[in-house]
């Protein structure tokens, strides 16, 4: 399949969008008014692009603590975010589930910060889809310590037992916080095991929009037709430390070196790049995007500023 | 159709909510391990699998914890799942979903979305079952807030628990016990609920109120009847859901009588009887006339051996003991009716 110039663009204006929307909020990290842990999805954002780009409205997107880049993929509203992430009414869940938790219902999208605790969640919402007849996925993105959960092996048994209409993303960025995939893992690569368990499993390039939209399209059409579960794994890398907005070289469990040869393969550089080179795109169309999105992000930070706190009395309302 | 009022078991009252409850809706489903074979949950599941078929009693692979997850998931999506575990041990595999994911669910999405769903949860107790078939694990599903807790100890709550917990925006917990499943008791043949968090005054009394959970509210009425022999008259009373707890009801009592044992079929040390006694002492303190009492399993994992089997279980007999001791009255052990026969036989 052939993309258009025009798709090509707006993969890259999603991809640039998610990235600097979160610069946006390391920049203004230390100022101490975003008071929850961030995860900072900074060099794997072509991941969460080029899979809900191929998702429907009614799809259901399950997320883990690194939560913004598939909020944002998959259509959350910026000003509720950053509401969210200040804690104020105005947030997407009205500043009760911060950043690890957050959510968009309207949007069909939901995070949580326990590894691999969304798993099985995804395969129910699928399945529940699937009693009713209906077409609608669920996707579930985990990162390459959540399937060493019990519950994903269960969630695939399951899900492959009852052919159920999800697609599994798995985020291998080789780090479970700081315990490196080597000291967890045995030296396969993940997707070959993951198919010794029965399911349709691959490795792609995670770092690679144009390639993460490409095959998920098809992958998605598939689990939308012949219904039945689907494991995809991307390789991938965040730049950032595993939570809060520095990088951290300094410490011994990866290497600068490590961290240049993954910014070389930086999804969002690729891309523009790319499309500069092939003149898809002109320098000064990439500056009016930036300009735009920076716009777009202020206006958020300022919304959120100015959102009232949630009420004292509220506190205790939506447990039961 | 008027409401026609029946002597039927526990287990031919759970039998029947579940198959109004997926009769008045679609979206009811019942899924579990062994719901779909030939025992059905000691019979309880029989009748719907052959009324509704596998597409809504459903069997399921031995994976408690996604399973838990999967329910929520279907949740989200409208539909009304009811899980079941033929003994409560096996939710310990559950906790994360439990207590990380569905109770806090609504919470955490502050109201935009909800996932409601039901677990049945079979207590055992006694033949041998031993250290992980025979335990009783509700205090800890009362420590997380998001869920509600119901505990029926009749053929009447055991139904009303069931068409109750289809309608709240939570999940809920029922705790079953498997030695109820023949206690036979008026059931309507209409579908109807019960008020959460509202107990049951099972008797009346004067000298002391004897709160009491599941079985052991059948031990209670036992031990008063006993005790009625010695001019004893005791209250008891039935909270039916553990959360929310009827705090009221319990209060009002212990003010009346100024004492108090508490009966549950779980250990003590951070169970049920800790949290009542706990709501006791800030409550009512003032009006007691004697240091509460509770009555629970002792302090070890259930043995198999028959031999310990008396001694393990609480029964009628410890309340009535501990009864005659807070009022300083004599024990008369003939009181306390002959050898009872255990005629459980099963299947477990």
């Amino acid at each position: 399949m052939k993309l258009t110039d025009k798709k090509k663009k707006d993969l890259l204006y999603k991809t640039l969008r998610i990235r600097i929307i979160e610069e946006m909020i390391a920049d203004i990290y230390p100022q101490r008014e975003i008071r929850t842990p961030v995860h900072f999805s900074i060099g794997q954002e072509a991941v969460s692009v080029g899979v809900c780009e191929n998702l429907t409205a009614n799809d259901l997107v399950f997320a883990s603590h690194r939560s913004h880049g598939a909020y944002i993929a998959k259509g959350g509203d910026i000003k509720a975010m950053f509401a969210e992430l200040f804690g104020k009414v105005t947030g997407a869940c009205k500043g009760i589930a911060g950043s690890a938790h957050l959510s968009c219902p309207q949007k069909n999208m939901y995070s949580a910060p326990i590894l691999g605790s969304l798993i099985p969640v995804a395969v129910g919402s699928a399945y529940a889809a699937k009693m009713d007849g209906k077409k609608d996925i669920a996707v579930s993105f985990c990162g390459d310590s959540a399937i060493e959960e019990g519950v994903f092996a269960e969630s695939i048994n399951f899900s492959l037992l009852k052919k159920i209409p999800v697609l599994f993303v798995c985020e291998n960025n080789f780090f479970s916080s700081h315990t490196p995939l080597y000291l967890r893992q045995p030296d396969t690569e993940i997707f070959k095991r993951i198919k010794g368990m029965g399911i349709e499993a691959i490795r792609i390039d995670g770092n690679d929009v144009l390639e993460v939209y490409q095959k998920l399209k098809s992958i998605i059409f598939k689990i939308r037709k012949e219904q039945k579960p689907f494991f995809v794994e991307c390789l991938t890398y965040r730049f950032k430390e595993h939570v809060g907005p520095s990088l951290d070289l300094d410490n011994p469990y990866r290497s600068e070196k490590e961290l240049k040869k993954w910014l070389k393969k930086c999804p969002v550089k690729r891309l523009s790049n790319l499309l500069i080179e092939k003149k898809i795109i002109k320098d000064i169309e990439l500056t009016q995007m930036i300009s735009k999105i920076k716009k777009e992000v202020t206006d958020a930070i300022s919304f959120a500023k100015r959102s009232p706190w949630p009420k004292n009395k509220e506190m205790l309302n939506n447990v039961y | 159709m008027s409401t026609k009022i029946r002597i039927i078991s526990y287990q031919e009252a759970i039998s029947e909510a579940l198959y109004q409850s997926m009769q008045n809706d679609k979206n009811v489903f019942v899924i579990g391990l062994g719901v779909a074979d030939y025992k059905g949950i000691f019979g309880t599941t029989t009748d719907i699998y052959k009324k509704f078929g596998d597409k809504r009693v459903i069997e399921v692979p031995a994976s408690e914890n996604a399973l838990t997850g999967i329910c929520a998931g279907a949740a989200l999506k409208g539909k009304k799942p009811i899980i079941v575990h033929a003994r409560n041990d096996f939710m310990f595999l559950t906790l994360d979903q439990m207590f990380n994911i569905a109770s806090k669910w609504k919470y955490t999405c502050a109201g935009k979305s909800k996932v409601p769903f039901v677990i049945r949860a079979v207590i055992g107790k006694g033949w041998g079952q031993g250290p992980t078939h025979s335990q009783s694990i509700q205090s800890i599903f009362m420590h997380f807030p998001g869920l509600y807790v119901f505990m029926p100890s009749n053929a009447y709550d055991a139904k009303a628990a069931i068409i109750t917990s289809l309608k709240q925006d939570c999940p809920c917990v029922i705790f079953e016990h498997r030695r109820l499943y023949d206690a036979i008791g008026d059931v309507p043949n209409n579908m109807y609920t019960m008020d959460i968090g509202k107990a049951r005054i099972v008797r009346k009394g004067k000298d002391l109120t004897v709160i009491a959970t599941s079985i052991m509210v059948k031990e209670a009425i036992k031990a008063a009847k006993c005790l009625e022999k010695k001019g004893i008259s005791i209250e008891i009373i039935d909270p039916r859901t553990l959360v929310p707890l009827d705090e009221e009801t319990i209060i009002r009592s212990v003010k009346k009588t100024g004492r108090v044992i508490i009966a549950d079929t779980g250990w003590v040390r951070c169970g049920v009887t800790a949290e009542i006694a706990a709501v006791i002492s800030e409550k009512a303190i003032g009006y007691m006339k004697a240091p509460v009492k509770r009555v629970g399993l002792p302090e070890c994992p259930a043995p198999v051996t028959s031999a310990y089997e008396d001694q393990y279980y609480p029964s009628y007999k410890d309340i009535f003991v501990q009864t005659c001791k807070m009022l300083g009255k004599k024990i008369d052990k003939d009181i306390l009716c002959t050898k009872e026969v255990d005629d459980f036989i099963g299947p477990y």
